[in-house]
């Protein structure tokens, strides 16, 4: 299968060329400067949950476009706040707690691979590695690991998809492909209305893609 | 980072000095007492409820320290302008959520710093409807609250003064009130999709009463529309508990507390409290108090006083009444989003800048008790991903490609009002946090009419933004804000506290925050929350020359 390409509207907008502006403080460079240079090594989970947690990310926020050098780092950041058990102030009845939870619930993404493909679920191509994840999100699972205190939607739903897209949506490159402004202080924005943009924020190209989501 | 470390570790408020919040690594003097020294007051919490207690309180010349379980931000050299780092300013220890429909904790709703959730708010300071102080005997539904609506807004003059909120000359619903301190602020685009909508109606909209500046005043600047407000304001221009109420406590002599976790209220033997048990600095402590007010919020000011049972109060205190706990509300809070064909960029400004509350003035034409405000929205990245992906199960391709129309989205959501029920509840769970306290677990389900309330809100909202030109439309569910819990009413057998949040069983301890809310209304709670705390002050400052203590 083709894998389906990713179309930006802000295709030359890089919110990072705003680093040495009045859009950013000190407190905001340390913080993004250890995001993009210190990524953490694997902590938490075992070599093969952490092979099947690297699969599942790339099929939740796929980047097609990019190198593996290039992407998005998503589980090392997913590991490393499990080590630290960054609880995130909800525990769904009946998930166990978080590092727990996780633990069992990649367990339970593998056990279905395994018992639906015979293979791990990181040697599954794309699109089964997709259909097994669409159908785990909708409750249609086989798997004993599923068991009642991991009901597969809400773990899909209120802890996985969530941390997921969460970390993706921290770092500048997803910033810059969606012309999110960025960091913004002290320098805020002037130009509020409509169709206003102040000569900081990025230029939007028209897309014949997007137009058509538009106007679906 | 200050000389004397981080924040999050190392309390800051301590040897006779407090964080000045308003200049980097500044200080101001404060006050101390020591714990054998029984202070007129303990004060748990320094969220709107707390802060507002803390300055008036000292302001009458009562001898008060407040706890805080949060670090003490000094928001100029603390916060960055980044989603995750900001992560702590929320309460994210564990609390376990159940239910129908269970609440999500954290950044949604739960703050952990000195300042409470004010620190993190969105800055929606709207007054209750009048009616809503009797929805009993004036619109047939839940409870009536034990103050009367003029004293209510009376308060609100009070403390809508003391945080400066910006505001229209004219505002379109329920009675005249003077026109707001500072003037409002220009509109951004997402604000103006609502007010393109609600004129394509027939539907009155106006600008949202924001507790940020529209113009400088003392130290602190107005507001640049960075549009960070929910994950702290970095340059002050925020008018949160933190840099209005608690500046204001410290100068008239009161103590703050910051990284203190309190765990339990001590009783003596007649019966009384005598103070507290708190954790600072790696150690146990005590400090003695003629007064205890709890204001911890609806999670934790029931765990607190269900936690605090003892042999005189096996139930836990001022829990006669078995209602501790019971009746706790959050708000409806959904959402419908749409695709424009115009460039809106809604993470400029503060997230909410227009505002409709047709359906809290408007009776007719409802199949609910109750009602509700909506506004326009701008959530940040993280945020509206998160949103998103919980909601519709949506990932891959698709949603990547949803989420590069960020700056095309608008969106209108719901401060819904939620009836009252006892089953929806705090208690302790059998589980532990790292202090030994019993975690909350908090069950919490619709009832009929809130379903067919979000349900009346979606539908209008939906017609809203079609009206305004948007397209392609998804919805999403959540709730805000916590309330009740510790209802406050006229009898000891059917409330927690009376009007003056003076508990019914022991006298010397009272309740200063959202969980004595008998109903939840149909905005945002904050702004409620200052003004029953000023009251509050006032009553104890009456009390007090009384000799009714």
């Amino acid at each position: 299968m083709a894998e389906q390409q990713f179309h930006s509207l802000y295709p030359d907008y890089d919110v990072l060329a705003k680093w040495n502006t009045p859009s950013w403080n000190e407190q905001t460079r340390g913080v993004v400067a250890k995001r993009l240079s210190e990524v953490p090594s694997r902590a938490f989970f075992d070599k093969i949950q952490y092979k099947v947690l690297e699969a599942v990310c790339d099929r939740v926020m796929p980047q097609p476009e990019r190198s593996a050098r290039e992407k998005v780092p998503i589980a090392p950041w997913l590991d490393c706040k499990l080590k630290n058990n960054e609880t995130t102030g909800t525990r769904y009845v009946p998930l166990p707690p978080l590092q727990e939870c996780w633990r069992q619930g990649i367990n339970a993404i593998e056990a279905e691979a395994k018992l639906r493909f015979n293979r791990s679920f990181h040697q599954l191509d794309p699109a089964e590695q997709d259909m097994l994840l669409h159908d785990i999100e909708k409750g249609d699972v086989q798997a004993p690991n599923w068991g009642k205190h991991l009901p597969p939607q809400m773990f899909m739903r209120k802890v996985l998809l969530r941390e997921i897209v969460e970390i993706y949506y921290a770092h500048p490159m997803a910033w810059s492909e969606i012309g999110f402004g960025g960091p913004a202080s002290p320098r805020g924005y002037l130009r509020l209305g409509i169709n206003r943009r102040d000569s900081w924020e990025g230029e939007e190209h028209p897309n014949e893609v997007l137009t058509k989501a538009a106007a679906k | 980072m200050s000389e004397r470390g981080s924040p999050e570790k190392i309390p800051q408020a301590a040897g006779g000095r407090a964080p000045d919040v308003f200049k980097r690594g500044g200080w101001v003097p404060m006050n101390h007492y020591d714990e054998d020294e029984e202070v007129d007051f303990v004060i748990v919490g320094t969220g709107a409820g707390g802060a507002t207690l803390s300055a008036k309180l000292s302001e009458a010349g009562f001898s008060v320290v407040a706890f805080d379980a949060g670090p003490y931000w000094r928001p100029l050299e603390d916060f960055a302008s980044d989603e995750k780092a900001q992560n702590k300013l929320y309460w994210t220890h564990d609390r376990i959520s159940a239910g129908d429909n269970p609440i999500e904790f954290g950044a949604n709703n739960s703050g952990c710093s000195v300042g409470g959730s004010t620190v993190h708010f969105q800055m929606v300071t709207l007054r209750w409807r009048p009616e809503w102080f009797a929805a009993k005997s004036k619109l047939g539904y839940a409870r009536d609250w034990p103050i009367d609506w003029q004293e209510m807004w009376r308060y609100y003059d009070e403390v809508e003064d003391a945080l400066k909120i910006s505001g229209p000359v004219r505002y379109p619903w329920g009675p005249s009130r003077g026109r707001y301190p500072y003037r409002e602020h220009e509109i951004n685009a997402a604000g103006l999709v609502l007010a393109k909508g609600a004129e394509a109606l027939g539907v009155k909209w106006c600008a949202t009463p924001l507790a940020t500046l529209s113009a400088p005043r003392g130290r602190a600047p107005p507001c640049v529309y960075r549009g960070f407000c929910k994950i702290g304001c970095s340059t002050n221009a925020k008018q949160s508990a933190l840099n209005t109420y608690l500046p204001r406590a410290l100068a008239a002599g009161a103590e703050i507390r910051d990284l203190a976790m309190v765990a339990q209220i001590e009783v003596g033997k007649n019966g009384l409290a005598t103070g507290v048990v708190y954790h600072r600095d790696g150690q146990w402590r005590r400090q003695k108090a003629q007064n205890v007010i709890v204001a911890g919020y609806a999670i934790e000011t029931p765990r607190l006083l269900l936690h605090s049972a003892c042999a005189q109060h096996p139930d836990g205190l001022a829990n006669s009444s078995g209602l501790v706990g019971k009746a706790f509300m959050a708000h409806s809070n959904h959402a419908v989003w749409g695709v424009m064909q115009d460039e809106i960029r809604w993470y400029k400004g503060p997230p909410s800048m227009a505002v409709c509350e047709h359906w809290n003035y408007e009776d007719k034409g409802k199949d609910f008790y109750g009602g509700y405000a909506f506004m326009s929205q701008g959530p940040l990245p993280g945020d509206h991903a998160k949103s998103l992906a919980s909601n519709s199960g949506m990932f891959g391709m698709e949603f990547r490609q949803r989420m590069a129309l960020y700056n095309h989205m608008a969106g209108l959501k719901i401060v819904g009002e939620t009836l009252p029920d006892e089953n929806n509840r705090v208690e302790l769970s059998d589980e532990v946090d790292e202090f030994g306290i019993p975690l909350a677990r908090i069950t919490f389900s619709y009832s009929e009419n809130d379903k067919r309330l979000y349900k009346h809100s979606l539908r209008f909202m939906r017609q809203m933004l079609e009206a305004a030109g948007a397209s392609d439309f998804t919805e999403t569910e959540s709730t805000a804000h916590l309330m009740g819990g510790c209802r406050m009413g006229t009898s000891p057998a059917d409330s927690v506290v009376n009007a003056d949040g003076r508990s019914w069983d022991i006298r010397n301890l009272w309740i200063g925050d959202g969980s004595v809310f008998p109903t939840s209304g149909g905005v945002n709670p904050s702004l409620t929350i200052y003004a029953l705390a000023a009251r509050m002050a006032d009553r104890i400052e009456a009390l007090g020359k009384r000799g009714e203590l």
